[in-house]
């Protein structure tokens, strides 16, 4: 049971570990969607993993963008072409998260030759439209509103049985390779920033940021406006949220 | 079927349908319910044990950042008051969540007693929520040890 680890993967015995048995074999079967999952919160951790597994698709839940890096092995600096890389279908990720957010990751991504095919979806509590924009134009696929309920899950998943791409370079890592992913939540050990409630002090010299603002990037704040934006954050008043999507794909209808 | 179990299966709804009415819980718990099945029959179970450590957790560190009299890190108190927010949306804690829209609002206003107050209400709504929740767990317990199975209540 995924209690407090850092990673919690693919822990039933109907999923199928990565790795295990597709190393050498044919083309992966469309309906092997595996999904990287990025939140701080435990609780919406074990949500979208069930709503993920429900849909057919094998997942790995991490608790921070920076596991998510390390698990994609994009912060690897002697990661090459030739190196076998986890496949990953879809990344899907919260945006307030401590450390770095998810429209950070999002950029990260984006930025990585192996990776920035990859649809990246972020998911908020907050329905901010400059937010929203400003994901979607950093190439995020679709923006989701949490809570997240089947229905959304199911829409993602429609979406990307078309776009799988069975051969674009990210080969399956063997698992005897690979470090055994026993990152745990509360470990001080590996990653660069730990993952706290405090704001995020990295960059010093900027100015106090408001309990929302904490979580935007430090960086951007100054001209975030996007306090101006906030449309009524309740989701039983609002009748239906703003979904922005970006169909980027082509060969859809 | 059981005249014993058809009584129970009613003492089940009601008590469901009251919650709701009572603004304890939200479609977000009806979510999570329909999630739930035979190969997962826990699953619900196993979420809200989750959020309620959560919300140990996450009011022990409103407490202590409070308590920091004339030290006060509101911030500190938000980015908590952010995450309970999250999770008790998450599994359709309506009144948990309420509250803490409300906390977030005192936070930024930086207003101490507020915020004292606030967080003992946090507190006394998840435990009574946890409360609740364990009499509707009981229920569906004594449900199948009578031989029945668990209605689908349906809400709306």
């Amino acid at each position: 049971m995924a209690s407090d680890g850092g990673v919690s993967c693919l822990r039933r015995s109907e999923m199928m570990s990565v790795g295990i048995g597709g190393i050498d074999s044919p083309p992966l079967d469309v309906d092997e969607v595996h999904v990287l999952a990025v939140d701080d919160s435990l609780v919406d951790r074990i949500v979208i993993e069930r709503l993920l597994r429900i849909t057919s698709c094998k997942v790995t839940a991490v608790d921070s963008g920076w596991r998510a890096l390390e698990f994609l092995g994009i912060d690897n600096e002697k990661a090459s072409a030739e190196l076998d890389r986890l496949k990953v279908d879809l990344i899907i990720t919260d945006y307030c998260m401590p450390g770095m957010t998810g429209y950070e990751l999002l950029k990260k991504i984006k930025e990585s030759s192996s990776f920035r095919q990859v649809p990246v979806v972020i998911m908020s509590s907050e329905n901010v439209i400059t937010r929203i924009d400003r994901c979607l134009e950093e190439g995020a696929e679709d923006f989701l509103l949490k809570p997240v309920k089947l229905a959304d899950v199911k829409r993602l998943r429609n979406y990307l049985t078309r776009d799988v791409q069975v051969s674009n370079g990210n080969k399956r890592k063997l698992p005897e390779d690979s470090p055994p992913l026993t990152l745990s939540h509360d470990s001080s050990d590996s990653s660069p920033p730990p993952s706290t409630l405090s704001p995020d002090s990295s960059d010093s010299s900027s100015p106090p940021l408001s309990p929302v603002e904490i979580f935007s990037s430090p960086l951007l704040s100054p001209l975030d406006d996007e306090d101006d934006d906030v449309l009524t954050s309740s989701p039983e008043s609002t009748p239906s949220p703003v979904r922005r999507q970006k169909m980027r794909s082509p060969g859809l209808d | 079927m059981d005249a014993h179990v058809a009584q129970l299966q009613m003492q089940y709804r009601n008590y469901i349908l009251s919650l709701y009415q009572q603004g304890f819980l939200d479609d977000q718990f009806t979510e999570l319910k329909s999630l739930q099945d035979d190969g997962s029959p826990d699953f619900v179970a196993e979420v809200l044990s989750l959020f309620f450590d959560d919300c140990v957790k996450l009011v022990g560190n409103m407490a202590r950042a409070l308590d920091q009299t004339g030290t006060v890190d509101f911030s500190q108190v938000g980015a908590n008051v952010h995450q309970l927010k999250g999770s008790s949306s998450s599994v359709g804690a309506k009144r948990v969540k309420g509250l803490c829209i409300n906390f977030k609002e005192l936070c930024e206003a930086k207003n101490y007693e507020g915020c004292v107050r606030c967080l003992q209400q946090v507190d006394i709504e998840y435990k009574t929520l946890k409360a609740k929740l364990q009499d509707m767990f009981n229920l569906e317990k004594q449900i199948v040890q009578a031989g029945g199975i668990v209605p689908q209540v349906d809400i709306n």
